[in-house]
């Protein structure tokens, strides 16, 4: 699997969505085969281009071709595979594998079946496209298709109101950010003549790329980064991202793990060049716009979070807060740090949202936390693998993912020159993490015994588990001792040094995930015996209030950008129809007096000439038509006749 | 033997297909008299060929490809007849007026 | 010796199209016919155009000659009588071979002997043929396949009636 063959990945399930849909709505029974063939075809190439980039360390290889040109330019597009895009290869596939095999079992009763694999094997598709791009063209285009995979899976229960709406309000919304990554595309091209990421030194990636780009470089930092605010939902363009889980159970996990949030940080991770470019102590003004962004984002959603009821918003809303936390290690230099968050959670949150989506489809398509309860006991294996899910999220050190590349990013933020704020305030989202999923656990599966419930079939608990296993065997690569993933991304090669487990963090991270664990148990747990009152509400119903409604960042948005725009609409639609169409309406008055005089001339003057004429062509047609008589003889003899006369012409003429 | 006399017999070739397209009631003999046209026109290919010292062979293709065309008119004519036939009974052009004007 | 030849073989080539453009009878003009073409190729012999010649025959005697007959069996109706000759077509033909004739007569060019030539052999022609000539064949070969589509779609009985 060398770069130029690494077309085939993403292609092959492009090839089994295309298939699927061929298939038509009656074949059920096999449309699934197509996808989760797709995706193991993917899975295993990924491998073996994995398994190329471990040849060297900072491996790296393109290929580049020419996609057409205009004048003497050419357009160029390319792949191209590095540690960075082979990691997130194979975090895609297999966590997408994952979810296909779950999503048979979940959607088994839904009419629209084969639909829904077409769509998840095209979303998987798009993102491999975005992961192995070597060309910010290229990219972009896989980064719209998957906008519009997003939307048509968003918005797959159509008939829904509620889902068509929040298909609609992902795709606009991030279609705002996407205005500005397009904007910083063009910016990129007219400064640098290239959007090729590596070209054997001339990509706009590489030294020489970078030196043209100059001052620039913030500008076009900042509107690519407003494309990946808009994917990854990072405030103030996060409010899709909690909608957007009115799609079906599976399609919240693809988007919040593997596949669409993961793009925005994984667009930064793959420009950080240009984002650093100039820095002086690695510090530059996009960098720190980075930060700050991701801070807020990762603080609102974890306080939002904590004020939730619907189980899958609440994830959501950890979603949008690990992904502000990962920013802030991208913005503070850790980018291997924000990297292999971003891949520890396509794992653990897949296992979430899928143990979630177990749980909705155990308890009979209820999503509301107190609607549910005592839920262990009917549901083990869903209830094991979402712990294992819920402690890699919190943070619980040593044997779940999260906690070590939680570890590091607190570390990146620690050294980070600016600013200890972050720092801080990153230490309280993680409280606040533990505590959301402490709170959401009892809720679900401990206190008083909810309505009936049963275990989930197979199909969907073995991807559970796969995952459940894959949180705790990934940290194994992840741990400081042998930091194996976090040097394969630098480039380095990994040493084994056992005492560095022993970190001072370690303890700070304990510390917190205590703090916060301990927090959920002792506020929730009391108050869960008999009641189904959240005890935080009690307590403070008005902030309560103010988190469940999300801080009111919708209805603000629905005050201000959306009034603005309504406004700005119906000045321009009192514009057009009095001042525009005015305008043309004079035009169209003068017109009318042109044509009043011209058909005055026409009738007077023009028509009787034109008639005299009619009248003279009529009689002449029928003089010539009676020479017309239908007998193919004569006319033959006519042409002899003609022929005859022709040849005297030219004899007598010569 | 000079060029002309050769022409001569071409011309008289071809006035009496002619003849054979302009008098004949019969379809049939119009695709006839149109054939002997052009074997007449064919004669005078190879003629001016023959009495020209090109070394290219150009009037011999010309009547070659002329054959073939030929053949394929013929095809398609006697083709024509058949339906007309099967459409209107007859074979006489005479009748054959629906095109008057 | 060879001028006596020429004559016979125009003789016989004029008089059966003679026949054949006459004939009130349909079978035998259309067999004079296939002897006027017999003579037509004997005349491509004479002017040393072998292959046209074959050619000529393997055409219009061994197809469109077969065709003819074909097509005189298929539209033939009992008791009808297509005897019909239009004089004024002999007129027409006359005036033409007149004038033909006469611009013959009239350029002096014309009256020419033919100049030694090497005998054109068909490796010649074929060399020809797949070099020059290469996309006219082509052409002649589509031309040929639509002809031969089109007169069976012409020529097929229509089953919907």
């Amino acid at each position: 699997m060398n770069a130029a063959n690494v077309w085939l990945i993403p292609f092959a399930p492009l090839i089994a969505s295309l298939s699927i849909l061929l298939l038509g709505k009656s074949r059920r029974a096999i449309a699934s085969a197509p996808a989760i063939a797709g995706q193991v075809i993917a899975l295993t190439m990924s491998i073996f281009a994995f398994a190329r980039t471990l040849r060297a360390p900072g491996y790296r290889e393109v290929h580049n071709f020419v996609w057409f040109n205009f004048g003497d330019q050419s357009m160029q597009l390319g792949w191209m595979i590095d540690p960075l895009a082979a990691a997130m290869l194979l975090m895609i596939t297999f966590v997408g594998l994952c979810i296909f095999v779950f999503s048979i079992g979940y959607m088994a009763d839904d009419k629209h079946f084969t639909r829904f694999f077409a769509y998840l094997s095209f979303f998987s598709a798009a993102m491999l496209g975005v992961v192995i791009a070597n060309s910010l063209l290229l990219l972009f285009i896989c980064w719209e298709l998957v906008g519009l995979a997003s939307y048509l899976l968003i918005g797959f229960w159509i008939e829904r109101p509620s889902a068509a709406a929040a298909a609609r309000k992902a795709f606009i919304t991030t279609r705002i950010g996407d205005m500005g990554f397009f904007l910083g595309i063009l910016l990129l091209y007219h400064k640098s003549d290239t959007l090729l990421f590596y070209d054997n030194g001339h990509g706009c990636l590489e030294n020489a790329g970078l030196l043209l780009l100059g001052a620039s470089a913030t500008a076009i930092a900042l509107l690519i980064f407003c494309g990946a605010v808009g994917k990854s939902g990072q405030f103030p363009l996060h409010v899709w991202l909690p909608d957007a889980m009115e799609g079906p159970t599976p399609v919240s996990a693809l988007i919040h793990a593997a596949t669409m949030v993961a793009a925005g940080v994984f667009l930064v991770a793959r420009l950080y060049p240009i984002f650093s470019a100039g820095a002086i102590n690695g510090v530059t003004t996009s960098l720190t716009i980075v930060v700050w962004i991701g801070v807020i984002t990762g603080l609102i959603a974890a306080l939002i979070a904590v004020a939730q009821f619907d189980i899958k918003r609440i994830l959501a809303y950890s979603t949008v807060s690990q992904l502000g936390l990962m920013m802030v290690s991208l913005g503070v230099g850790g980018v291997t740090a924000g990297m292999l968050h971003l891949l520890a959670h396509g794992f653990f949150k897949a296992l979430l949202f899928l143990g979630a989506g177990s749980v909705i489809h155990g308890a009979h398509h209820e999503q509301d936390i107190r609607g549910m309860g005592g839920l262990r006991g009917a549901m083990p294996i869903t209830f094991a693998t979402y712990a294992a899910g819920m402690m890699a999220l919190s943070g619980v050190p040593l044997v779940f993912c999260g906690a070590w590349t939680k570890e590091e990013i607190l570390h990146a933020a620690w050294r980070w020159p600016v600013s200890h704020v972050p720092f801080y305030l990153v230490m309280l989202g993680v409280v606040l993490t533990a505590l959301y999923m402490t709170r959401q656990m009892i809720y679900v599966f401990d206190g008083k015994r909810g309505p009936a419930a049963h275990e989930s079939p197979r199909v969907m608990t073995t991807p559970l588990i796969v995952l459940a296993a894959c949180t705790v065997v990934l940290s194994v690569f992840l741990t400081p001792a042998w930091p194996w993933l976090d040097h394969y991304l630098l480039g380095e090669r990994a040493h084994v040094d056992l005492w560095k487990i022993f970190d001072q963090t370690i303890l700070i991270s304990l510390l917190l995930v205590g703090a916060g664990i301990g927090l959920g148990v002792f506020f929730y747990r009391e108050a869960l015996r008999g009641r189904r009152q959240d005890p935080f509400q009690t307590a403070q119903p008005a902030l309560f209030r103010f988190l469940a409604n999300r801080m009111w960042l919708d209805e603000l948005y629905d005050y201000t950008v959306i009034r603005a725009a309504r406004m700005l609409s119906r000045i321009a639609d009192w514009l057009d129809r009095y001042f525009w169409d005015g305008l043309v309406r004079l035009v169209g008055l003068l017109g009318q007096l042109f044509g009043i005089i011209t058909k005055t001339a026409d009738e007077r003057g023009i028509n009787s000439g034109v008639d005299e004429t009619t009248v003279g062509a009529r009689g002449l047609g029928r003089v010539v038509s009676s020479a017309h008589s239908g007998q193919i003889q004569t006319y033959l003899g006519a042409i002899g006749l003609g022929m005859l006369a022709l040849l005297l012409l030219y004899a007598w003429l010569a | 033997m000079t060029l002309s006399i050769l022409l001569m017999v071409s011309s008289a070739l071809f006035c009496i297909g002619l003849l054979a397209a302009l008098s004949r009631r019969h379809a049939i003999f119009i695709l006839i008299g149109i054939e002997m046209m052009l074997a007449a026109a064919n004669i005078n290919f190879i003629a001016f060929w023959r009495y020209n010292a090109q070394p290219q062979p150009t009037g011999v293709i010309v009547a070659i490809f002329a054959i073939a065309i030929a053949a394929a008119e013929a095809a398609v004519g006697l083709a024509l007849i058949i339906a007309i036939y099967r459409h209107y009974r007859t074979t006489n052009v005479d009748q054959l007026d629906r095109l008057k004007g | 010796m060879i001028n006596i030849a020429f004559f016979i073989i125009a003789a016989l080539t004029l008089g059966s199209a003679l026949a054949a453009a006459t004939n009130p009878k349909l079978m035998h003009a259309a067999l004079s016919f296939a002897i006027a073409f017999v003579g037509v190729s004997t005349l491509f012999f004479w002017l040393g155009a072998e292959f046209v010649g074959l050619v000529q025959i393997f055409v219009y005697i061994g197809a469109v000659a077969v065709l003819i007959v074909f097509t005189i069996l298929l539209t033939r109706r009992e008791g009808e009588q297509l005897r019909g000759f239009n004089w004024s077509g002999v007129v027409v033909a006359l005036a033409v071979f007149a004038g033909l004739v006469w611009s013959i007569l009239k350029s002096p060019s014309m009256s020419i002997l033919p100049p030694e030539v090497s005998p054109l052999t068909v490796k010649r022609i074929g060399e020809v043929l797949m070099s020059d000539y290469v996309w006219p064949l082509m052409g002649v070969g589509v031309l040929l396949t639509v002809a031969l589509l089109g007169a069976l779609i012409l020529a097929m009985e229509d089953k919907r009636e």
